[in-house]
């Protein structure tokens, strides 16, 4: 699971209204390199919710992204490259995606988080 | 890439080993496979570059061959862990990434209008009805915020009739192979 998955995913249990962002809770990462393609990066921006995306990549020992995203920073290569990176290029192999009001675990196993529900969370 | 490259491509794709019924898992095979993405990227420009989801991928063919006409990035999402398995070794046989989500596509919440298409052969709703609807209106509610209302798409139209070519699946299946005439439909919102 990639990071730009994560800021989608929220905890989907019946009830929930603050269901998102999941925390991330580590067993094991990997790193794989895609093309880089800063395009797609500065329309992604927009839809992406930073705050969530900044912890997500603090959590995954990245702490070279900025707090808060300018657009002036979309000019610089250097830049983009690092949140290239964050959101592309490191997955979560092994670990578990955490609901931020009821603490349930939705645990990540070989990259694939398993989001499904009990019955009596439907 | 030509029609008839990426068909040969998803050729490689493997299958479901053993299918189950209950969640009408059927094959998407090379011909409409190809024939359906194909025809969202040269027709549309749905694909490249675009975010894609593939819901109810079974073992990956639409969202690989999403990947392969240059998706920026591909989420298949299923009910199924063994499917997600397969697709996972598909991936890495035709080398694309793909990102996989297990999770049931009635209780799917994702934030915010990130997905730019939705790509799927849903289940057609012959063991549980309104399996179809369920899926489409997954896939309305997914593709841009606050499109929550019931299939409020703003077009809705059939590109073309394919031939779903299905070879025996299961037990109950008399013949070794039948062409299915199905429907290729576009929605927007």
């Amino acid at each position: 699971m990639r990071l730009l998955t994560h800021n989608m995913l929220s905890c989907n249990i019946k009830g929930v209204t603050k269901g998102f962002p999941l925390s991330i809770e580590v067993q094991k990462l990997d790193t794989k390199e895609t093309d880089f393609n800063p395009d797609f990066l500065r329309n992604i921006i927009p839809k992406l919710e930073w705050k969530a995306f900044h912890d997500a990549a603090v959590s995954v020992g990245l702490n070279d992204i900025p707090e808060q995203v300018d657009p002036v920073m979309l000019e610089y290569t250097e830049f983009l490259q690092k949140f290239h990176h964050a959101l592309l290029e490191v997955h979560l192999e092994e670990g578990a995606l955490i609901c931020p009001e009821t603490g349930r675990r939705f645990p990540v196993t070989k990259g694939v988080p398993n989001m499904l529900l009990l019955e009596d969370e439907v | 890439m030509k029609l008839k490259q990426l068909e040969s491509m998803l050729g490689d794709v493997s299958q479901f080993a053993k299918p189950k019924i209950d969640l009408e898992q059927y094959p998407t095979g090379p011909h409409i496979a190809s024939r359906m993405v194909y025809m969202a990227e040269n027709s549309f420009g749905d694909i490249s570059g675009k975010v894609v989801a593939d819901f109810g991928c079974g073992c990956g063919t639409l969202g690989i061959a999403a990947a392969l006409l240059e998706a920026s990035y591909v989420v298949g999402v299923d009910i199924d862990y063994q499917a997600l398995e397969m697709a996972q070794t598909n991936m890495e046989e035709l080398e694309v990434e793909m990102e996989l989500v297990l999770d049931n596509i009635q209780d799917l919440s994702w934030r915010g209008p990130v997905v730019d298409t939705v790509i799927m052969n849903p289940p057609f709703g012959t063991r549980r009805k309104g399996a179809d609807m369920e899926f489409l209106s997954a896939a309305l509610k997914h593709v841009q915020r606050g499109a929550l209302r019931d299939l409020k798409a703003k077009t809705a139209e059939v590109l073309c009739e394919l031939r779903y070519d299905l070879p025996a699946s299961y037990k109950f299946h008399k013949k070794r192979e039948v062409d299915i005439a199905v429907d290729l439909w576009r929605f927007t919102i």
